[in-house]
């Protein structure tokens, strides 16, 4: 191992797997990587244990990509070795920076989950309602498995972040511009997210004529004109109030944004950023000086299932968090 | 009684591991896998707008989302009772069969094919796609990583992204299929074809050619009589997208057929402690635990679960292919777990040629891409992920929100299979305080045939995967640890 080559590490927690392809998917690139960089962590691809890790010096690390959001014991253990082990630590695509979708879990807890998965659910056959344990007895042992928690947590709230990069998963265009910042030392100040300072709908090449609208359409309602703006034709599109830096490939398919880049720079609270962008276009037919509450209420009932419109991807990240835990 | 840990075997978004029981005797008394991870996507999706729902469950898997993605899709389809136009059917299928030739060429090449094609007993350093590389030459690397880039970039251009795409809607598709794109496509599928034919000769001449893996592949060892499942067409050939939900029996007899919205009373999930997985099996047969043979309700499902559960392929190439392999290992079924290899490249040349196909196909560049939904209601959806049978139900209420939601993920009806494969392997190999390096891989290529999915999105840079068995005695006391 060369001594003047970076350190990498890769590793992931509650996530898909989708942004370990996100890495690989710079295809021949990883092996410009592989120049300046070796990588020393790498569960999915190489072969060093959690116990060489462990035995690593403190800030053994140059950077540590870390993906998913944590969701257990063995997740938050693993955030703060590497926090500890790495000089740079980066969250890696939207359910390390955001909790993403299995944040979308703080709507429920530990016992409401386990009840739905292990009990209700409609092929489930467990008249004796048994439910995974921490630590087990079996015929022959003890075994042991993680702790669940009742809450998903962003990588932030569990460890000190260095940098973000955005995206579900992060556009290839995303990682290679970490991975050359970092070669050329030429990140910026810490906290920074490695993303364009603009919106989704700075970048996206729909039309736009500041027109009102009074009717909100759901995806499948309604097959949208392909040149136009999306929000401008009723569908609910989270451009205004989602960080660009993706290339807008959603509304490309003529599918509307639907957040997974998280905030744009000045307004960290999404969900907020994207009511306030609806109401400054939603209005009645009939304009009126002044809406009454039942008219706003009526306007708004329109808009189905809020959280998951959006939050799909920040629910843990915001102020909103979770779900209040009754004791 | 001992305990042998094997922590991590890998993942499924965190790791797996294997904790192994040896008796007072020294012999291996039970094994357990277990899956320490859980998100609960069938409690936080309740209250999710139905045309969300592809979108969400695309999340379940970054390595196979399209698979999600139109499980849910057709379970729309169901819910909101409409039939997509026959153009965006077929663009579905299209892109279904990109994924298949991005998922099966990943894992043939770096994941499951080392074994094979450098040998089971190769260093270790030199069983990963380096060693197939240098094996086989450097221009067959370099086509490997152009055609799983191809599968991608079919999914792309369709579905919008290609991990996480949005183009699935109740009743079609986003969007049509442009003529450039088209031309695009029906290249890379031609392409592909090519590439499947080639890797089938490779497996022919590395692996075939070789009887002492011939023999591998029909050892006791690596056997398990269980029945199978997989969708088919109308004249029971394997389909990926559509049909009837197949299951024959350990002898290879037609033992159910039934469509998406009977699955229920056909398979069943049952909970253990020690894990968070649960493991399906066949109501009708009933659990008996972890055992093989006619009288216990697992099944497999997967590459050769499907072939087991057909008549043969609707692509002629992949059809001779089919009956080559049927010819070499005794007939049908095959029992062979290490035989999922051979399928699965099978069905690599059927999604290039059935690519090719399609992407010819006057109609997939229609404007009819969506048909207008009826009233929300209760659906099921079904299709083949790459390892097996994939389940989406889905009840909606009047505002088309979910009311609640089922899922059999493909790797989860594999589990207990999986689970009993690994006991196996343990049981053939393990004997007192002799464990070596030799065992390390064999427990390994006994799941590793399955492509799990908490290894599928793992291996396939450096096709290693982190081993370590430790060996206690019934004290807790460390007595050995080997590791790779």
């Amino acid at each position: 191992m060369s001594k003047d080559k970076l350190k990498i590490a890769f590793y992931w927690a509650a996530s898909c797997g989708g942004c370990e392809i996100a890495v690989l998917d710079i295809n021949e690139k990883i092996l410009d990587v592989i120049q300046v960089a070796d990588i020393v962590f790498w569960p999915v691809a190489m072969d060093i244990k959690y116990k060489d890790v462990e035995n690593m010096p403190d800030k053994y690390i140059d950077v540590c990509f870390f993906n998913g959001g944590i969701r257990n014991s063995e997740q938050e253990h693993m955030a703060k070795l590497l926090r500890q082990k790495s000089k740079t630590l980066i969250a890696y695509g939207a359910c390390a920076q955001l909790g993403g979708v299995p944040g979308l879990a703080n709507i429920a807890n530990r016992k409401e989950i386990f009840e739905k998965v292990y009990v209700t659910t409609f092929s489930t056959a467990n008249p004796d309602k048994t439910e995974p344990k921490t630590e087990v007895r079996v015929k022959e042992g003890e075994v042991d498995i993680p702790k669940f928690y009742d809450t998903v947590r962003t990588l932030d709230q569990v460890v000190d972040v260095d940098y973000y990069v955005p995206g579900c998963p992060p556009a290839v265009e995303r990682t290679l511009f970490a991975v050359d910042a970092i070669a050329k030392n030429e990140l910026p100040p810490k906290g920074s997210v490695l993303a364009p300072l603009k919106s989704v709908c700075d970048e996206c090449p729909r039309k736009k004529e500041n027109k009102k609208i009074s009717k909100i359409y759901r995806t499948y309602e309604k097959a949208p004109e392909p040149e136009r703006c999306l929000l401008e034709q009723g569908i609910i599109c989270m451009g205004p109030a989602t960080r660009g830096g993706c290339g807008a490939r959603c509304l490309n398919a003529d599918m509307p944004c639907t957040g997974c880049g998280g905030p744009c720079p000045n307004s960290p609270e999404q969900g907020a950023a994207m009511i306030s962008a609806l109401a400054s276009i939603l209005g009645l037919e009939d304009e009126k000086e002044k809406y009454t509450e039942e008219d706003v209420e009526k306007l708004m009932s329109q808009v189905k299932d809020p959280i998951g419109t959006f939050y799909m991807y920040a629910l843990a990240a915001s102020i909103l968090r979770r779900k209040v835990m009754k004791k | 009684m001992k305990k042998i840990l094997i922590d991590p075997i890998t993942r499924l978004e965190g790791h797996g591991k294997i904790a192994i029981f040896l008796n007072d005797a020294g012999e291996v008394e039970n094994a357990y896998l277990q899956i320490p991870e859980l998100r609960g996507f069938e409690r936080f999706c309740i209250g999710r707008k139905a045309e969300d729902m592809p979108l969400l469950t695309s999340r379940i898997c970054g390595v196979c989302p399209v698979a999600h993605h139109f499980a849910g899709t057709k379970a729309l389809d169901a819910a909101f009772n409409v039939e997509p136009p026959s153009a965006a059917k077929k663009l579905r299928e299209l892109m279904y069969c990109g994924y298949f030739i991005y998922d099966h060429t990943l894992h043939f090449y770096y994941l499951g094919g080392p074994d094979f094609v450098v040998g089971p007993d190769a260093p270790p350093e030199k069983r990963n796609i380096i060693g197939v590389i240098e094996k086989a030459g450097l221009e067959v690397g370099k086509e490997v990583i152009k055609h799983r880039a191809y599968g991608q970039r079919i999914t792309e251009l369709i579905g919008g992204k290609a991990t996480h795409p949005v183009c699935g809607l109740p009743g079609g598709m986003s969007k049509a299929l442009s003529e450039e794109n088209r031309q695009e496509i029906e290249m890379m599928a031609a392409s592909s074809v090519e590439f499947a034919k080639f890797t089938l000769k490779l497996f022919h001449d590395i692996v075939l050619g070789n009887s002492k893996y011939v023999d591998l592949i029909k050892s006791d060892a690596y056997t398990l009589k269980t029945y199978y499942m997989g969708l088919v067409d109308e004249n029971n050939k394997v389909n990926f997208y559509d049909g009837k939900v197949r299951v024959v029996n350990p002898n290879g007899n037609e033992f159910l057929k039934f469509g998406p919205k009977d699955y229920l009373s056909q398979v069943a999930e049952h909970v253990e402690e020690w894990t968070y997985v649960k493991f399906p099996y066949l109501k009708k047969v009933g659990w008996k635990g972890f055992v093989d043979g006619v009288d216990s309700g697992i099944y497999r499902v997967g590459p050769l679960g499907r072939l087991n559960a057909s008549d043969g392929m609707a692509t002629p190439l992949a059809q001779a292919e089919y009956e080559v392999m049927y010819k070499t290992l005794g007939g049908k079924p095959v029992h062979s777990t290490l035989a999922f290899h051979w399928a699965r490249l099978i069905e690599l040349l059927y999604a290039a040629e059935h690519a090719l196909e399609l992407s010819k196909d006057p109609e997939i560049t229609s404007k009819e891409v969506r048909n207008k939904p009826g009233e929300p209601g209760e659906g099921v959806g079904i299709v083949e992920a790459a390892r097996g049978t994939l389940i989406h139900h889905y009840i909606l209420d009047a505002d088309a929100l979910v009311k609640d939601v089922n899922l059999i993920v493909a790797t989860v009806n594999n589990c207990p299979a999986i689970n009993m494969s690994i006991r196996n392997a343990a049981k053939g190999l393990i004997h007192g305080d002799k464990v070596d390096q030799g065992i390390l891989n064999m427990v390994e290529m006994a799941f590793r045939a399955y492509d799990p999915c908490f290894g599928c999105a793992t291996h396939f840079a450096v096709g290693q995967m982190p081993l370590t068995i430790e060996i206690y005695n019934h004290e807790k006391k460390l007595l050995k640890t080997v590791q790779r």
